[in-house]
């Protein structure tokens, strides 16, 4: 509960230091999915009467359409009947505490030993392996990311492994002519673990700090594309033993529950340590973090807020959930004050 | 396939009443809820599913239904009827322009697969209509967006307007326009960058294409994958550019696909396209009856029979079934059935589209490697003449030659043989209208029934067929 307290009280206590440029951005990108979440919360508690069955029905519904997730919906609101009772919780005061209390509960006990950090090799090329399924921004991601890593004074190449989309390798060489990094490339249609490994390669010998490696997008119930992906992965681990160091799975924040599946499946195949949740500018809700945290046991490393060559940010865990809590807080105890 | 987790859900939900012999109303209430969460959990929007679940509960709890014998089917009834109602009753055509050229633009979400529906539509209108289509390249912000609708240009053979990215999309439109004109293109197909419905300015340049273009078909193009935002993005498309129709796409994919429900349902707006494969021919028609049989777990049999249709060969159809009839089952009609399915696409799909496999625990995990497939022919080639005649004559020494000739182990050879001897039963089961000894495949309890039914009647569908050729093969010989 020691979380709870202390969002609680960074948003009723002092106010925070004046933001920088960077964190106005983010906040601003992730404006829209905590108001939308916060939105749909206080309007289900400012239309509560009583604790009943419908109540539960429609908190269910609340949270499932904030994309929270289904199993963590159906879990919260079982969880929370025991608790009504326990506590005979029947203010709206008293439940909105309750519901939110569990939120953030589980968000902190599933993610314990989360960490949302980009990982470096010590010694030699980084590598960094993007999986997805089709049209989640993979390879904008890649060039969003080697601009950064640029910018801190990082020397990047792109490997161009997907081979298979009309356009995709194109793609990603003008990403590298606008961000000013060599590409790696084959004509379409080549072995994209052949282009991988011609790439790992000139990382090796020309000594370059990260290797960024694009792949085609794939659906996950694609066996033969699946394998092609374990392929991939092999041959970068066997130039390399302790590469790829981030094996990072896209996903498109308005995907609904088919994100777990994907993210179950590529996990089979390739061993991904993280997420970069992308599109989160749009009218998707924040909940989708919860839901990727409780059921997937994955961190949300990055971001994407929006179609700039800056709009890729790192994620902060604790910054978004006090987001998307902290409105409420501050409600209830208005309404507190009020009663 | 997609849904396929909604039909699991809806049938243990539907099992649950089935067990009982009479319905309380407390367990409908349960069903309900059943189906409400089941179709939550497939990402249908809850507003939806409201409206959805209160209807059918309106029709459920009706005297009727309670009273009478078969409960559970009346359920079934129920809520097929109403998903395919949700879904529109039939599928709904392109529109076409009185003159040439029709024009057809595409919007949506980024990475919704806009570029690459529009090069599967120019395929499709080109193989079906023998259409002249022109592509316009409107997508000036994404980088190599160009080169990717020039590269399927290129595949499917039709030509890509395109004035580079410092051209403003309005105006490369306004140029295209005038390029189809020139050449009589009898249709347009204007492709355009990714959006966000909440993005004004982007928006705002839509409308402008729109009014310049006024194009015949504005298709939303949609992730099957989209969860509860779906209807956000349809609603928010649909007012600012009233939308005629949507193309669902990725739907190949394992997702449960509650958007087709959503969509449809928030906007009115039929689904006319959906997309299902990475190959330029993979877009189908949607058929929103077809769907809600497929929901319940009745398998998209008509969907395979199409399929089947296209791809077999009328003659050896004929040809098979006059054997089938006299039970003369041999190796080259086993071959050839084999080459035949092949043709008909990957075989874990084709499995899928039975009714009763989809949900079939056996099969959950059931793939069908495409070399096991190359290997059984290699056996079967490996044979004599005689010997695919008359299987009857394989005796040891043979089978050790065939083993020898093909490269396989001689316990393969064996299997083979014994899994060619089962399939000869079937097919002269099947060709008698006797389906008993498939009952234990299909799988029991309603879904099995229902798989049953639906197979029934694509037999009794074939043998109509089948007396309408051999009257037409009569006449003709008269």
């Amino acid at each position: 509960m020691g979380f709870f307290e202390k969002i609680k009280q960074a948003f009723t206590g002092e106010k925070p230091a004046e933001p920088t440029a960077a964190e106005k951005k983010y906040d601003e990108g992730l404006a829209k999915s905590r108001q939308t979440f916060g939105d749909k919360l206080n309007s289900l508690l400012a239309n509560f009467r009583t604790v009943d069955e419908d109540f539960f029905d429609d908190l269910e519904e609340t949270l499932i359409e904030s994309d929270v997730g289904f199993e963590t919906a159906v879990k919260i609101s079982d969880e929370l009947r025991q608790e009504v009772k326990l506590k005979n919780a029947k203010t709206k005061q008293a439940v909105s505490e309750v519901i939110i209390q569990k939120l953030i509960e589980l968000y902190e006990q599933e993610g314990a030993d989360e960490d949302a950090k980009l990982h470096f090799a010590t010694d030699g090329p980084t590598v960094f392996l993007f999986v997805g399924v089709n049209g989640v921004g993979k390879t904008t991601t890649i060039g969003k990311l080697a601009y950064q890593l640029k910018k801190t004074g990082k020397r990047v190449l792109l490997a161009a492994g997907d081979t298979f989309r009309a356009g995709a390798i194109e793609q990603l060489a003008e990403w590298g002519r606008r961000v000013e990094v060599p590409v790696v490339q084959k004509p379409a249609r080549s072995d994209p673990a052949s282009v991988v490994y011609d790439a790992v390669k000139r990382a090796k010998t020309e000594k370059f700090d990260v290797l960024l490696v694009d792949t085609a997008g794939r659906l996950q119930n694609k066996v033969n594309l699946m394998k092609e992906l374990e392929k991939i992965s092999r041959v970068i681990t066997r130039e390399i033993p302790t590469a790829p160091q981030e094996v990072l799975l896209a996903l498109d924040a308005t995907t609904g529950q088919n994100a777990l599946t994907q993210a179950k499946q590529f996990k089979d195949v390739t061993p991904v340590s993280g997420i970069v949740l992308t599109k989160l500018d749009g009218t998707a809700k924040g909940g989708i973090v919860l839901a990727i945290r409780n059921e997937l046991h994955l961190p949300v490393k990055l971001v994407g807020l929006g179609e700039q060559l800056d709009d890729l940010q790192n994620f902060d865990p604790e910054k978004f959930v006090a987001g998307l809590f902290g409105g409420l807080l501050q409600s209830t105890d208005a309404d507190q004050q009020q009663e | 396939m997609a849904f396929e987790g909604l039909t699991e859900r809806l049938q243990q939900a539907i099992g649950k009443l089935k067990r009982k012999g009479k319905v309380s109303e407390s367990d409908v209430n349960e069903v309900m809820r059943e189906i409400r969460l089941a179709l939550l959990e497939a990402d249908v929007n809850f507003q939806v599913v409201k409206d959805f679940v209160k209807d059918v509960r309106k029709k459920a709890t009706g005297a009727k239904v309670l009273e009478s014998l078969t409960p559970a089917q009346q359920i079934v009834k129920i809520v097929n009827e109403q998903l395919t109602e949700v879904m529109g009753q039939e599928a709904v055509p392109l529109q076409k322009s009185e003159k040439i050229p029709t024009i057809i633009m595409m919007v949506g979400l980024q990475g919704a697969g806009k570029t690459t529906t529009l090069g599967k539509l120019a395929l499709k209108l080109k193989n079906e209509q023998h259409a002249r289509p022109l592509l316009i390249a409107g997508d000036v912000y994404r980088p190599a967006a160009i080169d990717q609708l020039q590269a399927l240009g290129q595949q499917i053979e039709a030509p890509v307007f395109s004035l580079g990215t410092d051209v403003s999309p309005v105006e490369i439109v306004r140029q295209g326009l005038e390029l189809a004109q020139e050449k009589k293109n009898d249709y347009v197909l204007i492709d355009t960058a990714g959006r966000l419905q909440i993005d004004q300015k982007l928006m705002d340049e839509l409308k402008q294409i729109t009014q310049l273009a006024h194009p015949d078909e504005t298709l939303l193009t949609v992730d099957a994958m989209t969860g509860q935002n779906a209807v956000e993005v349809a609603k928010g498309f649909n007012e600012q550019l009233n939308i005629t129709g949507v193309v669902l796409t990725k739907l190949d994919g394992d997702t449960r696909g509650g958007a087709a429900l959503s969509i449809r349902a928030v906007t009115g707006k039929p689904i006319k396209f959906i997309g299902q494969g990475e190959k330029m021919t993979d877009l189908d028609v949607f058929y929103p009856d077809r769907m809600a049989s497929r929901i319940l777990g009745m398998g998209d049999m008509l969907t395979l029979i199409e399929k089947a249709q296209q791809d077999f060969d009328e003659k050896k159809a004929a040809e098979m079934q006059e054997k089938m009839r006299e039970n003369s089952f041999d190796f080259n009609d086993f071959l050839d059935q084999m080459e035949q399915v092949q043709k008909m696409g990957p075989m874990d799909d084709l499995m899928k589209m039975i009714p009763g496999m989809a949900n079939n625990p056996a099969l959950k995990n059931f793939q069908i490697d495409e070399k096991q497939i190359a290997h059984i022919k290699a056996v079967v080639l490996s044979m004599t003449p005689q010997e695919r005649e008359q299987p009857d004559i394989l005796n040891p020494s043979r089978r050790r030659r065939i083993a020898g000739g093909s490269g396989r182990p001689i316990q393969e050879v064996n299997r083979m043989i014994k899994q060619f001897d089962q399939m000869k039963k079937m097919m002269s089961n099947i060709s008698k209208g006797n389906l008993n000894g498939m009952e234990g495949l299909l799988g029991n309890g309603l879904s099995g029934k229902m798989a049953k039914m639906s197979l029934n009647s694509m037999v009794r569908k074939n043998k109509k067929r089948k007396l309408k050729r051999l009257k037409k093969l009569k006449k003709r010989r008269k």
